[in-house]
C-alpha cells in the first residue's frame, strides 16, 4: 500500500491539476474526510528550526507533493529552543533536537503525537523507539533520543520510559559527530579524541562553543587521554564540570586552541583556510570544505562517537485542519524523498526503507553500506564530494550510529554548567 | 548618534520652558510630548521591564515569579564577572585613547589644513564611505586580510619578512582592538571636526602672534576649544565599545570574552534574570562613565 501511494505520486505530478489528487489521493489512505485532504493544500504551516533541515528545497518538494505551503526559519541550536519555549504562538511545526526536547515538552508548549497517524511508525527506526540501533548496540550516555521520545498519554508532558501511543516529536534526522580534520596538514593518523590537545596541533586545535556541547568534547578527549572516567558525560556531578573546564581554561592558557566557533559557517572557514587543522565539526560542514577540493576527514574515533538527533513536533495551538495538515506534511516527510535529501548530505533519515527507493543502488552503498562508490558521488546541490572506488569515512550506518558514546544533552546541573562555561570564556 | 544629541538637547529645553512656563505652558508640554512618548515607550518602559526581570528567579527553562536577590549575588560574587567587566573596560580604554589620537588629528588635518569649505565637506564625507556597510560586514572583512593564509601574512613571507605566518593577527586582542578602532574612528571624528570648524580662526593667529609655537597652539588653544567635540566622541566610544559582543565573538575567536558576550550567552540558555542583572550592572557603569564625562566636559555648551 505504502508502494503504490509513492507510485502514484510519482505518476500524478506531472500536471499542477494532479496536486489536489495527490493530496485527495493521501487522506484517503490516512482516513481524513475528503473535505479537508482537498482543504490541505490551502494550509500554510510556520516552521522554524535549525539550519541542517530548515532547507527550502524541502518546502518546495513539500509543496509540490503534498500542496501545503512550508514557510520555514532557519536558526541556531540555541535560538531554537529560546523561540520553541518563548513564543509558542510563533509558530505550528517546531523542527527540534532530542535534547532540546527535555527543556521544551515539560513547559506545554507542544503536544504529543498520536502514532497511529504516522504512516510509517512501525518503520521508524528502533534508535528512536527502545534506542539499540542493533539488538547487542548499548544507548550511550546523555540525552538519547528514546529517553525524551515519548510520554505517558495524549495530554501529558511527563515523559515515559518506553515506548507508548504518544510521542513527543516525530524523528526525522540524525546523526554521529566526531572530530573533523585535515588530512594533508595533521601529519599522521589521528584515531583517538587525545589528538585534540596534541602539543603538535597547538594554535590549531578548535571547539564548538556551545556550552552543552562542547564540554562533551572535552569530556570524550578527557576520557582518551585516560586523566579520569565519567559517571555520565551527558549529566556531570559539579566537581566533574568544575574539573573538565579546569581543564579546559588549562589548554586554552597554553594557546593549543586558535577559536571557538559557535556557526556551521565559521566552523567550515576555519577548516577551509588552514587556520585549524582538528576540531569538532558536523558532517554537512565536512562536506562543504570538500567540495571546495579541500582534505577533509570526518575521522571516526575509537572512543565513539557523540550522536544528535532531531524531529518534527506540533505546537499546542494546532488544531482541526491544520493539525491534520501537520500530520500530511510528516507522513509526507517520512515518505522517502527527504530522507534520500538528508542521507545524501552525511545525515541520516528516520525511516530508512522509504529513504532507499529515492537513492541509487551507488548512492545507497556508498552513504549507508560503507562500500566504495562504483560512481562519483554528488551532494543535493549537484557538487561531486566523493570520486569513485572512494568509501564514507567510517563506513556503514551500523558501523557509526552503532559506536555512539554519547548524546547532546541538557545536563542537571546545566545553570552551573553555563556560569562554568562563562569563566572558561574569560579565561 | 542623532538621540543621543537630540536626548542632550532636550535638557537645555525642558530648563528654558521652565523659566518661561507662566507664558505658555500647554503649548510647551505639547512640543514635548512626541519625544516624552518615545522615549517612554522605547526606553524608560523597557529598562523598566529590565531591572524588574532582574531581581525574578528562574530555572532552565522560564522566569519564575518571586522577587530574589540571587541574580546579583551570583552575578557580583563571581570573580568571573569581574573578569569580564575589566576585559571590557580594558577594550574600551585602548580603542579610546587610539581613536582619540586618530579622530583629533584627522579632523585637525580636516580642520585647518584643508583649504575651502567644499574639500572639508568632501573629504569628510570620504571618511565615512566604509559606514556604507553594516557592522558585522565590516568586521568579518578583516578575516581573510589577517588569518594565517591572509593577505597580510602572504605578503610578508612573500618578501621574506617574516618567516612563519603571525598568529597573533587574527582572533587575538590585537584583532580585536583593531577592529574596534576601524569600527568606532568616525565617531570621535565627526564630533571633533564639528568642534574644530567652530573655533574662530582669530584666535589661533592671536596666538601665533604672541608667539605661541605650533604645539603651544595645539595644548593651549585647540585643544580646550575641542573638549565639547571630544567629550562627545568618547561617549559613543565608550558606550559602544562597551555594549558589543558581535566584533569580540568574530575577531576573538570565540576564545575572549566581554559583557556583552556573557549576557548574550545567559539569553542563549534562557536564563533571563540572570541577563538582565548582568545589562543592569553594565548599564549602571556606563552611566557612571558618562556621568563622569559629563563632569569634565561641558557638552552643553556646543548645543
Amino acid at each position: 500500500m505504502t508502494k503504490k501511494t509513492i507510485l502514484d505520486r510519482r505518476g500524478l505530478l506531472k500536471g499542477a491539476a494532479a496536486v489536489a489528487g495527490v493530496a485527495a489521493g493521501s487522506g484517503a489512505v490516512t482516513g481524513f474526510p475528503m473535505i479537508w485532504a482537498q482543504n490541505i493544500k490551502n494550509v500554510t504551516l510556520r516552521q522554524f528550526g535549525t539550519g541542517v533541515s530548515n532547507l527550502n528545497d524541502i518546502a518546495t518538494r513539500c509543496k509540490a507533493d503534498t500542496g501545503i505551503t512550508i514557510s520555514m526559519t532557519a536558526m541556531d541550536t540555541d535560538a531554537a529552543a529560546i523561540r520553541a519555549i518563548t513564543q509558542p504562538n510563533s509558530y505550528d511545526v517546531a523542527d527540534i533536537e532530542y535534547f532540546t526536547v527535555k527543556k521544551v515538552f515539560p513547559t506545554g508548549r507542544l503536544q504529543p503525537l498520536d502514532i497511529k497517524k504516522i504512516k510509517y511508525y512501525d518503520e521508524i527506526v528502533p534508535l528512536f523507539k527502545d534506542g539499540k540501533v542493533t539488538p547487542t548496540a548499548s544507548v550511550g550516555q546523555g540525552t538519547a533520543p528514546c529517553k525524551v521520545s515519548y510520554v505517558e498519554g495524549a495530554n501529558s508532558t511527563k515523559f515515559a520510559p518506553s515506548p507508548t501511543e504518544w510521542m513527543t516529536l516525530i524523528p526525522t534526522i540524525y546523526n554521529a559527530d566526531t572530530l573533523g580534520i585535515r588530512p594533508d596538514l595533521v601529519g599522521k593518523p589521528i584515531r583517538h579524541w587525545k589528538e585534540l590537545v596534541d602539543p603538535s596541533f597547538k594554535g590549531k586545535a578548535a571547539i564548538i562553543n556551545i556550552p552543552g556541547i562542547g564540554i562533551m568534547d572535552a569530556a570524550m578527549t578527557i576520557e582518551s587521554l585516560g586523566l579520569w572516567k565519567y559517571g555520565d558525560k551527558g549529566n556531570m556531578t559539579k566537581p566533574e564540570i568544575d574539573k573538565t573546564i579546569k581543564f579546559l581554561i588549562e589548554q586554552k592558557k597554553a594557546g593549543q586552541f586558535r577559536a571557538f566557533w559557535k556557526s556551521f559557517e565559521e566552523s567550515v572557514d576555519l577548516m577551509a583556510s588552514g587556520e585549524v587543522v582538528i576540531q569538532s565539526m558536523w558532517s554537512p560542514a565536512v562536506t562543504a570544505v570538500r567540495s571546495k577540493g579541500i582534505p577533509c576527514v570526518f575521522q571516526p574515533l575509537e572512543e565513539g562517537y557523540r550522536g544528535w538527533g532531531g524531529g518534527l513536533g506540533i505546537a499546542k495551538h494546532l488544531k482541526g485542519l491544520e493539525r491534520d495538515a501537520a500530520y500530511e506534511y510528516i507522513n509526507w516527510y517520512l515518505s522517502g524523498w527527504t530522507g534520500a535529501y538528508l542521507n545524501r548530505q552525511g545525515y541520516y533519515s528516520a525511516v530508512l526503507t522509504t529513504a532507499k527507493k529515492y537513492m541509487s543502488a551507488n548512492e545507497w552503498g556508498y552513504w549507508m553500506e560503507g562500500k566504495p562508490a562504483t560512481a562519483p558521488i554528488m551532494s543535493p546541490q549537484g557538487q561531486q564530494i566523493a570520486k569513485a572506488g572512494d568509501v564514507r569515512d567510517g563506513g556503514s550506518y551500523y558501523d557509526r550510529i552503532g559506536h555512539i558514546a554519547c548524546w547532546n544533552s541538557v545536563m542537571d546541573n546545566d545553570r552551573y554548567l553555563i556560569q562554568k562555561w562563562n569563566e572558561f570564556s574569560v579565561a | 548618534m542623532s538621540t543621543t544629541v537630540d536626548t542632550a538637547a532636550a535638557r537645555p529645553a525642558a530648563g528654558a520652558t521652565r523659566t518661561r512656563a507662566e507664558g505658555r505652558p500647554l503649548g510647551a508640554w505639547l512640543l514635548a510630548l512626541p519625544l516624552a512618548l518615545v522615549l517612554g515607550v522605547f526606553l524608560v518602559i523597557p529598562i523598566i521591564m529590565l531591572i524588574v526581570v532582574s531581581f525574578l528567579d528562574y530555572n532552565s527553562v522560564q522566569i519564575l515569579w518571586s522577587f530574589v536577590l540571587s541574580n546579583y549575588q551570583e552575578a557580583l560574587g563571581s570573580a568571573v564577572t569581574w573578569e569580564t567587566f575589566a576585559v571590557t573596560i580594558k577594550y574600551a580604554a585602548i580603542t579610546w585613547a587610539i581613536t582619540l589620537f586618530l579622530g583629533f588629528w584627522l579632523s585637525y588635518f580636516l580642520a585647518f589644513e584643508v583649504r575651502g569649505t567644499t574639500w572639508q565637506m568632501g573629504l569628510f564625507l570620504v571618511c565615512s564611505i566604509p559606514f556604507l556597510t553594516s557592522n558585522i560586514i565590516r568586521t568579518i572583512s578583516w578575516i581573510p586580510a589577517l588569518g594565517r593564509n591572509g593577505i597580510v601574512n602572504s605578503v610578508l613571507l612573500h618578501f621574506h619578512i617574516i618567516h612563519q605566518p603571525l598568529t597573533f593577527l587574527l582572533y587575538s586582542q590585537f584583532a580585536i582592538i583593531l577592529a574596534f578602532v576601524h569600527l568606532n574612528t568616525l565617531f570621535m571624528v565627526t564630533p571633533i571636526f564639528n568642534s574644530m570648524m567652530r573655533i574662530d580662526r582669530t584666535l589661533i593667529e592671536a596666538a601665533r602672534d604672541n608667539g605661541a609655537g605650533f604645539w603651544q597652539t595645539i595644548w593651549n588653544v585647540v585643544l580646550p576649544l575641542s573638549k565639547t567635540g571630544i567629550g562627545i566622541g568618547t561617549i559613543f566610544v565608550i558606550t559602544l565599545v562597551m555594549g558589543d559582543f558581535v566584533s569580540v565573538s568574530i575577531m576573538g575567536g570565540g576564545q575572549s570574552a566581554s559583557v556583552g558576550i556573557m549576557i548574550q550567552n545567559e539569553m542563549s540558555q534562557l536564563q533571563y534574570p540572570a541577563a538582565a542583572a548582568n545589562a543592569v550592572i553594565l548599564l549602571a557603569i556606563v552611566l557612571i562613565m558618562v556621568f563622569l564625562i559629563l563632569r569634565v566636559v561641558d557638552i552643553r555648551k556646543e548645543l
